[in-house]
C-alpha cells in the first residue's frame, strides 16, 4: 500500500509484525546469531527501545517549549538502531548522521550530551573517543567518507582479521535512503570495496527523505546497489530489532574478520516528522501512518517478551520509572547548559595559533570591554 | 637519493645542502617525512607506481609500499573524505589533486568537513591532512589545468594556505605542512617544478615557515607583493626596475592564510608604494585583503593607492591567450609606473 520505490520481498525477518518468531530455511543463518539471546537480552533491548523513545519525546517537547532551536526525531526507526547498536564490539567505531539517538543511547552517550547541537550549544556535543562514536554529521554523506577512510585506518592499524575479538575492528556507518543518492556515497562504497575495508554501511530506508519518498531516490531496492560495487547486501526488516541484531553481526563477523564491506538496507519508517520545523501532512497520508503504526517495532519486541513469558509487570514497572528519571533529567539539565562563553567563538578555529584568528579576537574582546565601560 | 641531483655544497653534519628541482624538493619532503612517521601516508591518482602525473611522488610506493603511497580511485571527494577518516584514526595524510582544476569534487568535503572537524569538536579532534594541489599556469594546458583557486580556500577558517616559491622553501615547507595539526592546503606553483635551487636536506624545518613572509629583495621605493608562481615574475620586474634606476622590495608572502601583514606593512612603511601580484583573478580575492589591511595599517605611509596585477575576471582562457591573462613583467611595470606617477 505504501507508495515506495523497492517493495518489501526479500526482507530478512526473525519477528513477524505481530512479534512470532519467522522460521524459514532462508532465516536459518540468522536465527542461529540470536540463539544465545535470553530473556535478560531481550529485556535490555526493549528498555533501551523505550528509553530511545522517550528521549525522542522529552526532546520534542523542549523544542516545542523553546529550550531547542530544533529536534529530529529517530521514531519507528528503534529497532533498526537499537538491534544494529547491540552487535557492535566496544572497539568498533560508529559514524553516525544526526538521527541515530538508539545507536548513541545504547553505545553510552549522555541524552543531555546528544541535545547540546540541538540547544545551538554546540556544534558536537560530546567527546568521540570515549564512546566510539563519531559527533553528528549535518552534511548527507560526507561521514560515510569518513567511516571508509578510518576503516582503512584500522586496516592499517593491522587490526582486521587477528581473529582476536576482543582486538578486531570495524566502523558502522549510518545513513538514510535520501543520503543514498548522493555521490559521497557511492565513492566510498568504491573505495571500500577495492580496498576490502571493514565498514558495515548501515541504510535506515525510513522512506522518506523530508518530503520525498524513496520513489525520487530509486528504481530498484536500495540494497540491490551494493551488488554493483562488489559489496554483499542484504535486506533487513528494520522494525525487527532481532533480525537488525543478526544481521549487523554477520556483516561485523565479515569485517573483523578481513571479508569486507557490508551494505545492509534496513527497511523502516520514520513515524515522526524530518524534523520539529517539519508537516509531514503536506506530503504523506494519514493512511500511511496508520500502516507503520500497527508496525511499531516497541509493539512488536514488547509481543513477543509476552507470547515467551518474559513479560513482568514489575519490570516494566522498573522501565517505566527509568524512563521517568531520564525525562525529568532531560527537562533538567537540558534547561541549565546555557550558553558557551563568548571566547569559545574564537576558540579551536585552528589546532595551532593562526594570526587572523588571534587579531579578529583581541579586537572583538576589546570592542566589547568598551561597549561595557561606556554601558 | 643523490643519484640525480647534483651536489653543490659540502655535507657536513648539519648541512646537506643540494641544488634541486622543486618538484624533487617536493618529493624529499614528503619522503624524509615518511621515513620519520610511520602515520604519515600519500594518497591520491596515479602517485603510486606512475609517481604522478608531474612525478611529484617518484619512487615513494617503491620505498613505503602500496598501504603508505596509495593509488585511490579516481574521485576526488572521496580522496578528501578518506584522508579526514584516517587522520581520525590517527594518520597524516597527505592528499594529491591531480590539477587544480579538478579540486572542486572536494570542495565540499575541504570547506564543510575537514575546516570544521577541529572547531565543531571544541578542539578534541585534529585532522592533519595536507592537500596538495599544483596551480596556475603558463603552462600551455588545457582547460581547468592552470587554475588558481587559493581564495576560495582562504575565505574557509579552520584551513592554512600556503604556497612557495622556492625549492628550499617547498622542502622546509612540505615538511611542516606534515608536521601541522591542521589540514594545510598545499599550493605547488606547477610551472615552477622545474626550477631548480638550493635545498639544504639537514635542516629542520624553519620556525614560522607556514605564517611568515620573506623579503627575497631589499628595495627601497616600491613593495611587490607575491607568492608561489608570481615571485619569479616580481623579481624580473625588480630586475627590469633597477636597469631603470628604481629600487623595488619583493616580499614573498609564503602563506596565503594567515596573511603575514606585519611583514607586508613594515616594507610598504619604508617604500611607500605597493603592488601585489597574483595568477588568480584580481576581483575578490588575496591582493584585495592585503591591499586593504595595507591601507588599514600604513594609510599614512603610502605616496599612492596599492594596486593589483592579477587575473582577469574571465576563465581561464585558452592557452593560445594565457599569456595576455597572467600577470607578466610588463603589467608590473605598468601597475610601478601608475604609482610612481601617482
Amino acid at each position: 500500500m505504501v507508495d515506495q520505490a523497492t517493495g518489501e520481498e526479500g526482507l530478512i525477518q526473525l519477528l513477524d509484525p505481530v512479534g512470532a518468531r519467522v522460521d524459514t530455511p532462508e532465516n536459518a543463518g540468522y536465527r542461529a546469531r540470536v540463539a544465545h539471546l535470553e530473556g535478560d537480552d531481550l529485556r535490555a533491548m526493549y528498555r533501551d527501545m523505550v528509553l530511545t523513545r522517550r528521549f525522542d519525546d522529552e526532546a520534542t517537547a523542549l523544542q516545542r517549549q523553546g529550550e531547542l532551536a530544533l529536534f529530529a526525531q529517530a521514531r519507528g526507526q528503534e529497532a533498526a538502531q537499537v538491534g544494529s547498536a547491540y552487535a557492535l564490539a566496544p572497539q568498533d567505531y560508529v559514524f553516525p548522521s544526526y538521527r541515530e539517538h538508539g545507536v548513541l543511547h545504547v553505545r553510552g552517550v549522555d541524552p543531555v550530551d546528544r541535545l547540546r547541537l540541538f540547544r545551538g550549544q554546540d556544534h558536537g556535543g560530546w567527546d568521540p573517543a570515549e564512546h566510539n562514536v563519531q559527533l553528528y554529521t549535518l552534511v548527507l554523506g560526507s561521514q560515510v567518507l569518513h567511516a571508509t577512510g578510518y576503516a582503512m585506518g584500522i586496516q592499517r592499524d593491522g587490526l582486521v582479521g587477528t581473529g582476536d575479538p576482543t582486538r578486531d575492528a570495524a566502523v558502522a556507518v549510518y545513513f538514510g535512503d535520501g543520503t543514498t543518492s548522493q555521490g559521497d556515497v557511492h565513492e566510498a562504497m568504491v573505495f571500500a570495496a577495492v580496498n576490502d575495508s571493514p565498514v558495515v554501511f548501515y541504510l535506515q530506508n525510513n522512506q522518506w527523505a523530508i518530503s520525498e519518498p524513496t520513489t525520487r531516490q530509486a528504481k530498484v531496492p536500495f540494497a540491490d546497489r551494493g551488488l554493483g560495487y562488489g559489496i554483499p547486501s542484504v535486506r533487513v526488516d528494520g522494525n525487527d530489532v532481532l533480525a537488525c541484531y543478526a544481521v549487523t553481526l554477520e556483516a561485523l563477523e565479515r569485517a573483523h574478520s578481513g571479508g569486507g564491506p557490508t551494505l545492509i538496507e534496513a527497511f523502516t519508517y520514520r513515524m515522526g516528522a524530518h524534523t520539529t520545523s517539519d508537516d509531514p501532512t503536506r506530503y504523506r497520508e494519514r493512511e500511511e501512518e496508520e500502516y507503520w503504526r500497527r508496525r511499531d517495532p516497541l509493539e512488536r519486541l514488547e509481543a513477543l517478551l509476552k507470547a515467551e513469558g518474559l513479560w513482568d509487570e514489575a519490570w516494566f514497572a522498573a522501565v517505566e520509572a527509568d524512563a521517568e528519571v531520564l525525562a525529568e533529567r532531560i527537562r533538567t539539565e537540558t534547561r541549565e547548559l546555557g550558553a558557551p562563553p563568548t571566547e569559545a567563538l574564537f576558540e579551536h578555529v585552528y589546532a595551532t595559533p593562526h594570526a587572523t584568528v588571534a587579531e579578529e579576537r583581541a579586537w572583538f574582546a576589546e570592542y566589547e570591554d568598551e561597549t561595557e565601560a561606556s554601558r | 637519493m643523490t643519484t640525480t641531483t647534483e651536489r653543490t655544497a659540502q655535507t657536513t653534519a648539519q648541512r646537506d645542502v643540494q641544488t634541486l628541482a622543486f618538484a624533487k624538493a617536493l618529493t624529499l619532503g614528503m619522503r624524509n617525512a615518511m621515513a620519520e612517521d610511520p602515520k604519515v601516508l600519500v594518497m591520491g591518482e596515479d602517485v603510486g607506481r606512475l609517481g604522478g602525473v608531474f612525478r611529484v611522488t617518484d619512487g615513494l610506493q617503491a620505498e613505503f609500499g602500496e598501504d603508505r603511497v596509495v593509488d585511490t580511485p579516481l574521485a576526488e571527494s572521496g580522496i578528501v573524505g578518506t584522508a579526514i577518516g584516517l587522520a581520525l584514526r590517527g594518520y597524516r595524510p597527505v592528499c594529491e589533486i591531480q590539477f587544480d582544476g579538478f579540486v572542486f569534487p572536494a570542495f565540499d568535503q575541504i570547506t564543510t568537513q575537514l575546516a570544521k572537524m577541529h572547531y565543531r569538536s571544541r578542539g578534541k579532534l585534529t585532522v592533519p591532512v595536507v592537500i596538495r594541489i599544483p596551480f596556475g599556469g603558463g603552462i600551455g594546458a588545457v582547460e581547468h589545468h592552470s587554475e588558481s583557486p587559493e581564495a576560495l580556500f582562504a575565505h574557509t577558517a579552520g584551513l592554512r594556505i600556503v604556497s612557495p616559491s622556492t625549492p628550499h622553501d617547498a622542502y622546509d615547507m612540505m615538511r611542516a605542512s606534515i608536521a601541522s595539526p591542521d589540514p594545510v592546503i598545499f599550493m605547488e606553483p606547477k610551472g615552477r617544478y622545474w626550477s631548480k635551487g638550493a635545498v639544504d636536506l639537514a635542516a629542520p624545518p624553519a620556525p614560522g615557515v607556514l605564517d611568515t613572509a620573506r623579503v627575497v629583495r631589499s628595495g627601497t621605493e616600491v613593495t611587490l607583493v607575491a607568492y608561489g608562481p608570481t615571485v619569479a615574475t616580481a623579481l624580473k620586474a625588480a630586475d627590469a626596475l633597477a636597469a631603470e634606476g628604481t629600487s623595488a622590495e619583493v616580499v614573498d608572502l609564503r602563506a596565503i592564510s594567515p596573511l603575514d601583514i606585519p611583514a607586508v606593512v613594515a616594507s610598504v612603511r619604508r617604500t611607500g608604494r605597493c603592488v601585489v601580484i597574483h595568477e588568480a583573478p584580481s576581483a575578490h580575492g588575496i591582493g584585495a585583503e592585503v591591499v586593504s589591511r595595507v591601507t588599514e595599517e600604513a594609510f599614512h605611509h603610502l605616496e599612492a593607492p596599492v594596486l593589483r596585477v592579477g587575473g582577469f575576471h574571465a576563465p581561464y582562457p585558452v592557452a593560445k591567450l594565457e599569456h595576455d591573462y597572467l600577470p607578466s613583467v610588463d603589467r608590473i611595470l605598468d601597475a610601478v609606473d601608475r604609482s610612481l606617477a601617482y
